[in-house]
């Protein structure tokens, strides 16, 4: 009975996962989608507990209590702001589940043929997202320096390492036992891990977080083949393209290519670029000159950075948003793709502060907007508003696209001081004309520019 | 046609669907779709599962599989928790 049942559980909770993945296309039904795969897993968990081969539930059991006893304070008591670290951990998990699962069954079950090549690839991109997460995620919680770290050679360094795992994952399927080369194997591979991403720096850390979210799955997908379980290749699969696609659109949105992400360093150029940067005049501005221009406006389109969730100003600027559009001022929020430490991270700091997302606009729906704009207000977020990737070609970031708020009337900036940003290069946009530099702490000058939009109020 | 075959077939289709499916994804949510699909891939606890509770594992398949259970079972129950959390928090004009 049980043996015919499981299959079709089975099959229920892959529709349900695609579903899932269905109604995350808009927010309305989004929620419905975590229901789904929800209520998926929960199926796959019964029909394979319910398996005539499943015979030891025990452990099993304390391994769930454990497991979400971990995980559930985790999700709930995380601040949101640290949800890309929250993400690279997640994936560290489920990396070493499925490395962990293929070394028991290359211990137990003797594979050969086909199985041991899936296995192979499983502990191969299991192993590697393992220690390539933990080491994103020590950098995104700033235990390790999140500056890329860089030495010449760095790259044949790398590729041979990964080479060398590559031709061990061969070798074991070669030979009679490939548990005697597994220990090696298992060695450069977590090695290849921790190499590939320490020269990754912030700014290509949603590109990477993306990619490695697709080796989980593949991971996954590797699995399957091993264990000829469908809905397994089909789960995976599913997680695989998700995560590819969000380190394409990632890679376009700075007109770089995965090797270059991969393999460019990009932060590097910071060094060369430092020494040339120019004392040349700009304008500031008080907080005072700054909210009665803002009160003065009729648009004003704010853009958000990393800087923002560094300073966890989104409830000061929720406030300011409130003040200026009760007072009829329209407020939208420009999102460049890679604005933030990962895909829609601003989005979700935002939505945090309960600012509505149908204010939230994307780059290309935007850019439009720019030359209607009165204000265009730009808080932590330096590389993703340079016009250099305009019209410099030999700039590094040439190609990249950009808001273009150098199209609004006028450009404020909220910057603690003129150093230049995380690729290095410095920004045109500061010394226009129509460009008023707001010197502070984001935090802070938002805080006070809310109190002078009150004070004025009263006045 | 060997079973591994079939498996390939139903990659490729599903990896095509999920091109076709991520792609709709409004950029808005792409934090609580990486979340999402992360607590998806966490299937692996399946494996997991059959490795740990086989009817002839060694203690070395019992003990990989229920650290590999502990860890799909953190990585599902946090992924779904928060990601269900981050979506409570999208709210349109006057939801508030």
């Amino acid at each position: 009975m049980t043996e015919i049942l499981y299959p079709i559980l089975y099959l229920f909770a892959a529709a349900l996962y695609i579903l899932a993945l269905k109604w995350m296309n808009s927010p309305a039904t989004a929620r419905r989608g975590v229901w789904a795969g929800e209520t998926g897993m929960l199926l796959a968990v019964v029909g394979t507990l319910l398996r005539f081969e499943v015979v030891e539930y025990h452990w099993i059991m304390l391994a769930f209590l454990v497991g979400a006893a971990i995980g559930a304070p985790l999700a709930l008591k995380m601040p949101m702001t640290a949800v890309p670290q929250r993400t690279a951990i997640a994936q560290a998990f489920g990396a070493l589940a499925a490395a962990l699962i293929g070394t028991a069954e290359l211990f137990e079950a003797h594979p050969h043929g086909f199985t041991l090549v899936a296995l192979t690839v499983e502990m191969l991109l299991g192993y590697v997202t393992f220690t390539a997460s933990l080491v994103a995620f020590g950098k995104l919680q700033e235990l390790l320096p999140g500056r890329p770290m860089t030495y010449r050679g760095q790259n044949i360094a790398n590729l041979s390492v990964l080479a060398i795992a590559m031709a061990l994952g061969v070798a074991m399927n070669q030979t009679v036992d490939p548990t005697a080369i597994f220990p090696f194997f298992v060695g450069f591979s977590l090695l290849f891990g921790v190499l590939l991403i320490m020269p990754i720096g912030g700014a290509d850390m949603p590109t990477v977080i993306a990619l490695l979210n697709s080796y989980a799955g593949l991971s996954a997908s590797a699995m399957g083949f091993a264990f000829d379980n469908k809905l397994l290749i089909v789960a995976g699969a599913l997680d695989g393209s998700s995560g590819l696609i969000l380190s394409i659109i990632m890679c376009r949105a700075m007109n770089r290519s995965f090797t270059n992400v991969l393999f460019g360093a990009f932060g590097t150029l910071q060094t060369s670029a430092k020494g040339e940067v120019e004392q040349r005049p700009v304008r500031s501005a008080s907080p005072e000159e700054a909210a009665s221009i803002l009160d003065a406006a009729r648009s004003v389109i704010i853009v958000p950075g990393y800087g923002l969730a560094v300073a966890q100003a989104q409830h000061k600027l929720r406030e300011m948003y409130d003040i200026l559009s009760k007072r009829g001022v329209d407020v939208r929020f420009a999102i460049h793709p890679v604005a933030g430490r990962m895909p829609g991270h601003m989005n979700v700091l935002l939505a945090e502060a309960d600012i509505p997302y149908d204010k939230m606009v994307e780059m290309d729906e935007i850019n439009g907007e720019f030359p209607m704009c009165d204000v265009a207000l730009v808080i932590g977020a330096n590389d993703v508003v340079n016009p250099a990737a305009k019209n410099d070609p030999t700039s590094p970031i040439a190609g990249m696209p950009i808001l273009e708020v150098d199209q609004a009337r006028t450009v404020m900036i909220i910057k603690r001081g003129m150093a230049a940003g995380f690729a290095g290069i410095d920004n045109e946009l500061y010394y226009m004309d129509k460009t008023l530099m707001l010197f502070g702490d984001a935090k802070s000058f938002v805080s006070s520019l809310v109190k002078e939009l009150g004070a004025q109020v009263a006045a | 046609m060997h079973s591994y075959e079939v498996g390939l077939w139903i990659f490729l289709l599903a990896a095509f669907l999920g091109f076709e499916l991520i792609r709709r994804v409004s950029p808005l949510l792409h934090t609580p779709l990486m979340s999402l699909t992360n607590a998806i891939s966490s299937i692996a606890v399946v494996g997991a599962i059959l490795v740990a509770g086989h009817k002839d594992a060694s203690t070395l398949a019992k003990v990989l599989g229920c650290l590999a259970v502990t860890a799909s079972t953190i990585n599902a129950v946090g992924g779904y928790l928060i990601t269900d959390r981050t979506l409570k928090m999208f709210k349109k004009r006057g939801e508030r």
